[in-house]
């Protein structure tokens, strides 16, 4: 057998094993009920809400008409309307695009900065690790609600200000997940055989650390989603998240609040979407969790 | 013991320092001058330029952050901005509402979270478990804020069990405490529950109830003395979510802690409130913080605290 035909059949071994266990975490989820419930319910609402557009128009969203004001949930009105004659159906629905996604882009720009910060603190250790670490603590030392209440104060109102703000109060915990994780691996052989091989530091932390830490920072990501959810919908509750009259879950229970006495339905059902979210987003983090590392616990 | 709580204390103030600093740094840089905004609109530039003269506005950022510290070491927090009363004094009224409330939510979360877990534990797989665990789930992914609108709602507008706002008795703080008490409860009793779970599979667990000890002897002596401490590790953090939950939920029921005043004068960007409240609120985690470790090796004797 020639050089090259064992190395093309080394390559194909590679990626049979390769396969083999991203095939073996995709079972071991599978056979989660709860998180395959979750995912399904997730899947169920982004879709949903996402392709809104497609069939809302996004005129019931922001017309009012008083007259309509009040209606119990209906054939017209699925989830009834609000004090301004507003289709709750069409509110709740569009505001699970910015609910939803500002969760997804927020817990994403703190893992890139996580896995940056985290990254470099644990590859390097001394003082680079300190400076960074002193400056999580600094980061912590306060509620993450507060901390992006404050950025918020300072930044104004409005969304791509409020994703910084919650990014910002993420990133501590995103930092020290990764830390920990490079940590480990530092001493390791093959970290050393990349080094002697010439490898940068980016390289080595790109290419040769960063896959074998994906576990631990997948999870924590997803574990952070939920809770990111409920952040927006407290922001968007206190009045300084989305600014009105877009729609978002936490505001459309703060606008209705006054109303909860009569028509409680203004209340529960926005609340409701966010209990299912989050619960289907904490499902599947408990099962990835599971899948990808079943010695770990809580 | 004494010199390491000592040691602990005075590493609050860089931590303190530096997010005051921070906080001071983004809201002064941020868009949006507080002497106009505290003027009447049709005031002149002059009077608008006298009044940042009079605020200290034109100075270097640095030297208001020095003068700010310098001032609130001598205990002067300054005076709001545009409700003009002083930022100390009016912490000194509502501080204790939003502590008590907070400290009283914290300490149900844990007195009913963990012997809900370990019960949860005990029945593994049975109906307690399943009403326990399925009630954990439930509260861990609900808004407080919500919770508690929810509460208020059933027990004070439907049932008028309770009040549904104000603190003029210890009936007004049940529902906050409840509301505020859900995601922590949560969060201890599945946590006790899985550690139990799984300390109750070891060697020397067996080995007690070999030695014919009762049930709850092997249970409460033996594995949840192990299974609390991941728990205690984590009140601090608990505390410090609550305090943040506080923060918000304290609009729903109009109660006169930090939380109500907090959210107006972040909107209207009320500088001295806004910082001193992140300078109380960091002190009172961090001190939380101290007394959960220093209560760690108490239960942990093998915790040495300070080598």
């Amino acid at each position: 057998m020639n050089a090259e035909t064992n190395a093309a059949s080394l390559r194909k071994e590679g990626k049979k094993r390769k396969k083999g266990q991203i095939h073996m975490i995709v079972l071991r989820f599978r056979k989660n009920k709860l998180a395959m419930i979750g995912l399904f319910v997730l899947v169920i609402l982004m879709v949903t809400c996402l392709s809104a557009p497609l069939w809302l128009n996004y005129r019931l969203v922001t017309r009012q008409k008083i007259v309509d004001a009040y209606q119990a949930p209906s054939s017209a009105h699925l989830f009834g309307t609000d004090q301004f004659g507003r289709d709750l159906f069409a509110r709740i629905i569009y505001g699970g695009q910015i609910s939803l996604f500002a969760g997804l882009i927020t817990v994403f720009i703190a893992f890139l900065l996580g896995v940056a910060l985290g990254g470099a603190a644990g590859y390097f250790g001394g003082t680079v690790d300190n400076v960074i670490m002193r400056f999580c603590d600094i980061l912590m030392s306060v509620p993450g609600v507060l901390l992006s209440m404050c950025i918020v104060a300072a930044l104004g109102q409005g969304l791509v200000k409020m994703l910084i703000a919650l990014s910002v109060a993420q990133i501590p915990r995103q930092a020290r997940t990764v830390r920990a994780a490079v940590m480990t691996l530092r001493g390791q052989e093959f970290v050393e055989a990349a080094r002697s091989c010439g490898s940068s530091n980016t390289r080595i932390l790109l290419r040769h650390m960063l896959p074998n830490v994906l576990g631990p920072i997948i999870i924590g990501v997803m574990q952070g989603l939920g809770g990111t959810i409920l952040s927006i919908a407290s922001l968007g509750f206190l009045g300084i998240g989305i600014a009105p009259p877009t729609p978002e879950w936490g505001t459309i229970i703060s606008e209705n609040q006054n109303s909860l006495m009569y028509y409680p339905y203004l209340g529960i059902i926005p609340g409701l979407f966010i209990v299912v979210a989050v619960l289907s987003l904490n499902f599947i983090g408990d099962g990835l969790r599971d899948a990808l590392d079943p010695k770990q616990k809580n | 013991m004494l010199k390491y709580t000592l040691k602990r204390i005075l590493l609050l103030v860089p931590v303190v320092i530096g997010i005051t600093f921070l906080v001071y740094l983004v809201l002064s840089v941020s868009p949006g001058d507080p002497a106009r905004m505290m003027l009447p609109e049709d005031a002149t530039e002059a009077i608008v330029a006298a009044k940042r003269e009079e605020l200290g506005l034109n100075d270097p950022i640095v030297v208001q952050y020095l003068r700010y510290m310098g001032n609130a070491i001598q205990g002067n927090f300054g005076t709001s901005w545009y409700q003009g009363f002083d930022v100390l004094s009016e912490f000194s009224h509502r501080l204790p509402y939003t502590l008590t409330l907070a400290t009283i939510a914290t300490l149900v979360a844990v007195l009913i979270g963990i012997p809900a877990g370990v019960y949860s534990a005990v029945r593994h797989n049975h109906m307690p478990d399943y009403i326990i665990t399925f009630f954990s789930l439930l509260l861990s992914a609900a808004p407080t804020f919500w919770l508690g609108m929810m509460y208020q709602l059933l027990f004070s507008l439907r049932l008028g069990w309770l009040p549904a706002s104000g603190a003029s008795n210890w009936k007004c703080f049940v529902l906050p405490v409840v509301s505020l008490a859900g995601g922590m409860l949560a969060g201890n009793s599945r946590m006790t529950r899985t550690w139990l779970l799984d300390i109750i599979r070891s060697d020397y667990v067996r080995t007690a109830r070999a030695k014919g000890n009762k049930e709850t002897v092997v249970i409460f002596k033996h594995a949840l003395r192990n299974a609390l401490l991941p728990v205690i590790t984590q009140i601090g953090v608990g505390f410090s979510n609550i305090v943040g939950g506080s923060l918000v939920a304290e609009n729903v029921y109009a109660f006169p802690g930090i939380g109500s005043f907090l959210s107006s004068a972040v909107k209207s960007k009320d500088i001295p409130i806004v910082v001193g409240c992140i300078v109380v609120v960091s002190i009172i985690v961090g001190i939380t913080n101290l007394i959960v470790d220093l209560l760690y090796a108490v239960v942990d004797p093998r915790v040495q605290l300070g080598k």
